[in-house]
């Protein structure tokens, strides 16, 4: 298996940021585990299959015997304490890998805005007061701090060789923590179908060197077009294959607008109050 | 007066969907015909439609999955050739529209249309042999179950060439399925079909349960039921636990759409997090549901074909029972990427790893039950092998995306594609048709070809790799699933390929039609005369081949777990009773075609809003129950001296080719010395 997987060059496998590269390990260590009881497991059926193959008169036939305490233990057993090994490993790295968590590091971490279209991704940079579309750039070695919703149905979103993905939901906020540490420009998509347009529903993430990241800001800024209200709701409108597009000017408050959006309903007032909290508490509720 | 449907509703200007609507008449118009000229209609309507005889009503559902594996392949097919075709942002030749119902109903015909009626004819066919029974519980209800079924396909078909069917994914996730979304009829097709499929399945795991609980023959208790039982009873609890769930959540979403609610509507206080969990608390059980029974069949098959007991009965039985209280406790780690906190994921990815322990118990105890055997590789065994070596690498990748670390980069991928097929396909489709090769003499009274047999397996064996490692190696590469067309060119030669394999798996399905129409022609050579082809162990071979509609002339009496077994090993298997007495059987009724025929008319109705149609469909099914509620003639007597003439034949017909001992490895071996 592993050299199978070596001898092809995988986006997954070959990661370009700190998270990727843990659940990369990850997955090669869970993959070693298991191979210590699926390989005998795959050579025990063959060699017996063929051993005790009827034609085989010279084999041992032992045709009452069913039961046996000893190999009984060993096969309960050694899955049991791989497992829970295993079971270890995964308490462990799912907290470590929360994407929820903050990454630990003396930069201070870009934050980005995501949010699901159909069939477009549009960032906004808040702390830039910029916004794109199907573009986003960043500095490596600086964490990157994913805010995303959707104003739409659900996507999710995803940068394979930079780790996890996240689902992108109305009415909600959920996080993503990345770092890069290679500069290059990775493919970004909706990896959660999402209708007609959904094929063409990706982006470029570009990770880049802080003066390149800075220049990046810059063209965008100097963008004419403003992201204000009725430029939202015409971006909003179902589109494909859009061309990437920026913004060079973002009134403040337009990502918790578009989550709070959907908030009304008889309850709004609760519901508000939920959205002032400091929104890392926010986990999405899915677990409830 | 129609609702919503008009004549623009037939999509006359898809000629893919036209030339199948042609061959579909076409091939329904030479069925029709020609029974209409062998003049067949009366006996099947008296000795097919309305029995209510459990393994006619098997072999129904059977032939009704293996139909509908035909339609689900032909999904499969087309969309493997478009995603070969669709790269660099080509286009291909399925437009999204019409790509995206056709993953959708891949998914769904596949998993209600074809994998359950296959397992549920199984347990049809089987079970009441196994427990040494003369039917299920409740007869009638096990009719009206099939029928319900049938009347689910019969929306599903419907929706190919009358509207279309949900763009959605197979589960319908909300907001997508929302009317703001999905404004048309596919999701209400989706939701009645299911709707009416899912009260068959319910009604039909009530009925097992009670059949296997208290209808086992004397002397039967729990322990010393046969491992294929055991895992019906298991899958049956399942379903009866599951499916409510399932039928909520659709009735929910199916408020939404139709009466305003909003359950799990983007605004207005919905909640689509909540559809998600309720679908995938019916949806982890279902997948064990399906692949519990065909780990029965395997544990006969590799007994039976060994000449050995199964080794570590207890083992199996416990290990069937933990993987049935698991399945309930596994549902979020379908969306680790739904933003739970870390502890609740980690929960549910370690409960998710420990699943893998009684599992992997059950390889072992198959391994184990080769050692020391006399294996015999016939089609059942050449299956199940091929399903243990795949099954454990589908397991291994499954516990990996357990992990939820894991999973953050594997879901949604063609590697999570990848291996639900390695699963379902290493699992159930070969449990299936291993199981249909061990069973079909029960049915038939003939064997099928192992010729043909043999062909399909190695195509099944060889097409699933072919098809589906690079699909591995797709999600490993960033490739998500459900995309119409993609603009990285690196993916298509792996597409290519996988696209090879999944005709190299037509081959395998051409060669299974072909092995039961060869079986039906030389039915004669392929006659089993002893009722027991394989040397079995359990109950349903001590009777003839096919077994007489009341099964046991005289009920068994069982001291051992494979009572058949020992019962040939002390010369006693085929002992004729002092005297036979009077057998007490249903009646066959057409009331469980009507009320699936209303069903079709009400879900019809209701997905194209004709409400005076709807309210036709639901008086026809409620009126056709209070007919038969108020049938007094429900059952009747077959006398002593009928069953003995029936009893006398058999045995006649056993004595007159020598076959009262029947071929074991042990009497091989005699005959060899």
């Amino acid at each position: 298996m592993f050299l199978f997987l070596a001898g092809c060059s995988t986006e997954v496998l070959d990661p370009k940021g700190d998270i990727g590269a843990q659940e990369k390990s990850l997955i090669l260590i869970a993959l070693g585990l298991m191979a210590i009881v699926a390989v005998p497991v795959i050579a025990m059926t063959l060699w017996f299959a063929w051993r005790y193959r009827a034609g085989n008169k010279k084999a041992r036939y032992a045709p009452d015997w069913s039961h046996s305490t000893a190999i009984e233990v060993v096969v309960w057993s050694v899955p049991a304490v791989i497992i829970a090994i295993l079971a270890t490993i995964t308490w462990h790295t799912t907290h470590t890998l929360d994407p929820y968590r903050p990454l630990a590091s003396r930069a201070k971490p870009v934050t980005i805005e995501a949010v699901a279209l159909d069939w477009k991704w549009l960032f906004i940079y808040p702390e830039q007061g910029i916004a794109t579309v199907n573009q986003i750039a960043f500095p490596t070695d600086v964490p990157v701090n994913f805010h995303i919703t959707s104003d739409s149905v659900m996507n999710a979103f995803f940068i394979p060789q930079l780790g996890s993905q996240i689902y992108a939901m109305a009415g909600m906020e959920t996080q993503l923590h990345l770092i890069a540490r290679e500069p290059g420009t990775y493919a970004g998509l909706s990896s959660n179908y999402s209708g007609a347009g959904f094929s063409d529903m990706h982006f470029q993430a570009i990770a880049t060197s802080q003066q390149g990241f800075d220049a990046w800001v810059a063209k965008v800024k100097a963008a004419p077009a403003t992201l204000d209200r009725a430029a939202y709701d015409a971006l909003a409108r179902p589109s494909e294959k859009n061309p990437v597009a920026y913004y060079g000017h973002v009134p403040a408050g337009l990502f918790a607008g578009i989550v709070e959006k959907y908030m009304g309903g008889p309850h709004a007032g609760d519901h508000a109050s939920m959205a002032a909290l400091p929104s890392n508490h926010m986990h999405a509720k899915a677990a409830e | 007066m129609f609702g919503k449907l008009t004549l623009s509703a037939i999509p006359f200007d898809q000629p893919i969907i036209m030339g199948t609507l042609l061959v579909v008449m076409l091939g329904g118009a030479s069925v029709f015909g020609y029974v209409t000229w062998q003049r067949k209609w009366a006996y099947l309507w008296s000795e097919w439609f309305t029995t209510v005889d459990h393994k006619k009503i098997g072999v129904m559902y059977i032939i009704m999955a293996l139909v509908m594996l035909l339609r689900g392949f032909a999904d499969a097919i087309m969309m493997r050739t478009q995603q070969a075709m669709a790269s660099a942002d080509a286009a291909g030749y399925l437009p999204p529209h019409h790509y995206d119902q056709i993953f959708t109903a891949h998914g769904d015909i596949m998993i209600f249309f074809m994998a359950m009626p296959f397992i549920t004819g199984l347990m049809n066919l089987v079970v009441p042999l196994q427990i040494g029974a003369r039917d299920v519980a409740y007869p009638f209800l096990n009719s009206l179950s099939f029928w319900l079924t049938a009347g689910g396909v019969v929306l599903i078909m419907a929706s190919l060439f009358i509207g279309d069917f949900a763009a959605t994914g197979w589960l319908a996730y909300p907001p997508l399925s929302e009317l703001k979304f999905s404004p048309g009829v596919g999701v209400d097709y989706y939701i009645w079909s299911l709707q009416l499929s899912g009260l068959g399945t319910t009604l039909s795991g009530i009925n097992f349960i009670v059949t296997i609980l208290k209808m086992r023959a004397p002397g039967m208790t729990l322990m010393k039921m046969p491992v294929f039982t055991w895992t019906a009873l298991v899958t049956n609890i399942l379903i009866v636990a599951a499916f409510p769930v399932l039928t909520v959540a659709l009735a929910l979403l199916g408020a939404d759409r139709y009466l305003g609610m909003h359950f799990f509507t983007n605004d207005a206080g919905g909640n689509a997090m909540m559809y998600v969990n309720l679908i995938w608390i019916w949806g982890h059980p279902e997948v064990y549901i399906l692949i519990l029974p065909c780990f029965g069949a395997y544990s006969e098959i590799i007994a039976t074909f060994s000449g050995k007991p199964l080794f570590g009965y207890k083992s199996m039985v416990y290990a069937t029972a933990a993987i049935g209280v698991l399945s309930f406790l596994v549902w979020l780690h379908h969306f680790f990427t739904m933003g739970s906190g870390a502890s609740v994921n980690a929960f549910f990815g370690i409960m998710t790893m420990i699943i893998s322990v009684p599992t992997g118990v059950k390889l072992f105890n198959w391994l184990f039950t080769m050692f020391r055997g006399r294996v015999r590789f016939t089609v059942p065994v050449l299956w199940t092998i091929g399903f243990m070596v795949t099954f454990v690498i589908g397991g291994v990748t499954g516990v990996l995306m357990a992990v939820p670390g894991a999973d953050f980069v594997l879901h949604n991928s063609l590697f999570l594609i990848a291996h639900f097929h390695n699963t379902i396909i290493g699992g159930v489709v070969f449990g299936c048709l291993a199981a249909m090769n061990y069973w079909f003499p029960k049915a038939f009274g003939f064997k099928l070809a192992e010729r043909w047999g043999k062909a399909s397996f190695w195509c099944w064996l060889v097409g699933f790799y072919v098809a589906f490692m690079p699909l591995y190696i797709l999600g490993l590469k960033g490739m998500t699933r459900r995309m119409n067309h993609y603009a990285n060119p690196d993916w298509q030669p792996y597409l290519i390929v996988a696209l090879i394999g999944a005709v190299i798996i037509l081959f395998g399905i051409f060669f299974t039609v072909l092995q039961l129409y060869v079986s039906v022609r030389d039915r004669v050579t392929l006659r089993d005369p002893s009722g027991d082809p394989w040397g079995g162990r359990t109950l349903e071979w001590s009777t003839s081949s096919p077994a007489p509609f009341y099964n046991f002339a005289v009920l068994p009496q069982v001291r051992e777990l494979d009572q058949f077994w020992t019962d040939k090993q002390d010369g006693v298997a085929y002992m004729r009773p002092n005297r036979y007495e009077d057998i007490h059987m249903p009646r066959n009724t057409g009331v469980g075609v009507f009320m699936g025929l209303f069903g079709v008319v009400l879900g019809f109705a209701l997905v194209w809003h004709i409400w005076w149609m709807a309210a036709l469909g639901l008086a026809g099914m409620v009126g056709s129950f209070l007919v038969r509620v108020y049938d007094r003639d429900t059952d009747y007597w077959v006398p002593a001296a009928e069953v003995e003439r029936i009893e006398r034949a058999r045995l006649m017909r056993m004595q007159k080719v020598g076959m009262v001992g029947v071929a074991t490895p042990a009497n091989d071996e005699q005959q060899a010395a």
